[in-house]
């Protein structure tokens, strides 16, 4: 049965999971893998490993020549995939194919809106719609630049989820908010994606406050590198975002993919445990 | 990259403009008053940066325009200007480059006479002040062939700020000279090994530090590139470049210039004269971006004459791009010019045809570079070499009442070992 919002739209894979998983008190686990990194036939055979250790929504990196947000770790991830030219057309058809065996785990395209401005917005949002991608992280294009393109995301229900940093203030948080779809990604520091300088009291602050604000739930990412972490920030949030733990994993193995995917179910499904435990007092 | 990727792509945008909104300027509209609040030009510039960013730049848009309205910060701009940089610099009527054109007199703004011998300067001494009246203890700034580093590591030195310049560890190699000048300013250079390891790059990692250090730091940008306000509050800075000129000719020469040269990479030396002269609909705004060995062989900078729309460091603006939306590396002998994108208010004025777009080849801006040399004395940048060849050109179409101003950017001392290599001499 598809489930409608009470506007009437069709409720995405995304804010099923996320809301199912709320009602069932568990913590989403998010994660953030390069497309076509460092082969392209990896990652639909990546992505359902990762949804067999029990990973909640797939982030899919879309590979950029100028990936201004990220730190080494996933800059150079983006140089291997571009390396034999992974496509945003590419990476639509790996959700395609993901979608032949999977029909539930949601998934997003992760990038920055270059590759998504010359494809146009409306072929763009027909396609990814098409392949059954349910939502978008575009980093740099903040909701205040965003409207013409969320006007073709929203008509072909694809959400779109924006970002909350350590240095929005509370009456931008409740803008960016209203503006979210499915959940909002509170990026939880100052800094590139992958830094090693989280400081979970800090973060504990910050989300306390956003969590007065946002009607979505939050999950949180960047700097969230082993399940100690990940728990500690599970305590205080809707659930984590893992991304370069999991990169440099496929970096370190770059010759051995088995060995690779198997690393990364076993990050993962530590991960899954730790954020599955009763929760110690914080 | 592999070759089928060099090729332009066709032409995609032809849905978005409409969809974007209107890109119009009418023919009685002011376009001095853009950008609108949200620091568009039309369809381009904008503010497409990741949200940590997003705080720092209403900050900045805020203070900036206060600053705008304080005497205090506008005397201290003014003398600095005057007593440091050396304003205002001259306008130079070149008579025998006149003669070898044939046609309209060819005046020169002599930006490479300024402090550090580039207009680089001007925008560096209003940023350094405005961290200075935020409280930012420490700068920051990408730089290509160094002249925007040195400029800023200047400043820095002058104000008593801590800097931190990025610079393509490609570009390092190339320009040892302005390296080592900048240690000696006290900076820190810290070489870029992502990507193209050129500018571009450099651009991206000064991002980098920002979000990483935006509570202490001022990211002073180096072009009219950008998210807003940089690419505003840059050529405002730059515009003393147009505002002398127009008060210079009309004393020298009377009247208003038929023309105005200058060459184009970010377009900060472009946008500075051009922009006091936006409403003198007379006169003929050309900018000249760099054709490198040619716009057909692909290898070049010239992304307004040969690029299409799309978004990269924080703006919406003409790009070197792929088929699939990755930018491209571009060529250029000179390193200033060497860059995939442009400002935003080019790429508006462009569309509007409030000013033109040219190109000019590696070979054309070497014999400009030696004509400078030979008939008038003057060693110019080889990026401001561009503009001295397309207006030698331009000049020689038009009738001898006729007369333009080129803006001579920069000196040509950092570009000596780059010709010398081309003359197969070695200096050591």
């Amino acid at each position: 049965m598809e489930l409608r919002s009470p506007e009437g739209q069709a409720l995405s894979r995304l804010t099923i999971k996320v809301k199912a998983n709320l009602a069932a008190n568990r913590k989403t686990l998010v994660t953030y893998v390069v497309a076509g990194d460092p082969i392209k036939d990896l990652t639909v055979r990546l992505m359902h490993t990762m949804v067999e250790v029990g990973v909640d929504v797939i982030e899919l990196g879309v590979p950029f020549s100028d990936p201004e947000a990220e730190g080494p770790v996933i800059q150079l991830a983006h140089e291997r995939a571009l390396k034999h030219d992974t496509s945003l057309k590419d990476v639509i058809s790996m959700v395609e194919q993901f979608r032949r065996k999977d029909d539930d785990t949601p998934v997003i395209l992760m990038g920055y809106l270059n590759p998504i401005e010359l494809m146009g917005y409306e072929d763009f949002s027909i396609v990814a719609s098409q392949a059954g991608v349910d939502g978008t992280i575009i980093v740099n294009l903040p909701p205040e630049e965003s409207g013409v393109l969320s006007g073709y995301l929203d008509k072909h229900d694809i959400e779109s989820v924006y970002l909350l940093a350590p240095t929005t203030t509370d009456k931008r948080a409740a803008f960016v908010t209203s503006q979210s779809r499915g959940f909002v990604y509170y990026v939880s520091l100052k800094g590139t994606t992958g830094a090693s300088n989280l400081d979970v009291d800090d973060v504990h602050e910050k989300l306390s406050r956003f969590r007065q604000i946002s009607p979505l739930p939050i999950m949180v990412g960047f700097g969230i590198k082993d399940a100690a972490t990940a728990a500690k920030v599970s305590d205080i949030s809707d659930g984590v975002v893992v991304g370069s733990a999991i990169v440099k994993l496929i970096a370190d193995h770059e010759g051995d993919l088995d060995t690779a995917l198997a690393e990364v179910a076993t990050l993962l499904s530590g991960m899954r445990k730790s954020i599955d435990e009763p929760s110690v007092v914080f | 990259m592999s070759d089928k990727n060099k090729q332009q792509p066709r032409a995609r945008y032809k849905k978005q403009p409409q969809a974007l909104g209107d890109n119009g300027a009418g023919v009685n509209e002011c376009i001095s008053s853009f950008p609108d609040d949200d620091g568009h030009f039309g369809i381009y510039g904008g503010r497409f940066v990741s949200e940590i960013l997003m705080q720092a730049l209403s900050e900045l848009k805020s203070e900036y325009e206060r600053l705008c309205h304080d005497e205090t910060f506008q005397a201290e701009l003014k003398s600095d200007l005057a007593n440091y940089v050396g304003r205002s610099s001259p306008l130079y009527y070149a008579q025998r480059l006149t003669t070898l054109s044939g046609g309209a007199k060819i005046y020169l703004k002599r930006e490479d006479l300024n402090h550090t011998g580039a207009h680089k300067i001007n925008n560096c001494i209003g940023q350094a002040l405005l961290a200075k009246y935020m409280g930012k203890p420490r700068v920051i700034a990408e730089t290509g062939a160094g002249q925007h580093g040195v400029a800023a590591a200047t400043v820095a030195a002058r104000f008593g700020l801590k800097c931190q310049v990025y610079m393509g560890s490609e570009d390092i190699e190339r320009q040892s000279l302005n390296v080592y000048r900048m240690k000696l300013l006290g900076a820190q250079v810290v070489p870029v090994t992502s990507g193209s390891r050129t500018l571009k790059d450099a651009l991206s990692e000064a991002m980098r530090d920002w979000v990483t250090n935006v509570d202490d730091t001022h990211y002073i940008i180096g072009s009219v590139a950008g998210p807003h306000p940089y690419p505003m509050l840059v050529r405002d800075f730059q515009s003393v470049i147009g505002r002398e000129t127009k008060k210079q000719f009309a004393e020298m020469h009377g009247g208003l210039p038929d023309a105005l040269v200058a060459c184009v990479g970010g377009g900060s030396n472009a946008m500075g004269m051009f922009y006091p002269f936006l409403e003198d609909r007379s006169v003929r705004l050309v900018g000249v971006e760099a054709a490198g060995l040619g716009l057909e062989t692909g290898e070049h900078a010239a992304p307004l004459n040969a690029g299409n729309v799309g978004v990269l460091h924080g703006n919406r603006t003409y790009l070197m791009q792929d088929v699939n939306g990755q930018i491209l590396d571009t060529y250029s002998i000179s390193a200033g010019l060497d860059y995939p994108g442009v400002g935003p208010e080019h790429a508006w004025l462009k569309d509007i045809k409030r000013a033109e777009y040219v190109a000019v080849t590696d070979e054309q801006a070497l014999d400009a570079f030696r004509s400078l040399n030979l008939l008038e004395g003057i060693l110019p940048a080889l990026e401001s070499a561009h503009a001295i060849a397309y207006g030698i050109e331009l000049a020689r179409s038009m009738d001898k009442e006729q007369a333009i101003v080129i803006n001579l950017s920069g000196r040509g001392d950092k570009d000596i070992h780059t010709m010398a290599k081309i003359d197969g001499i070695t200096i050591t």
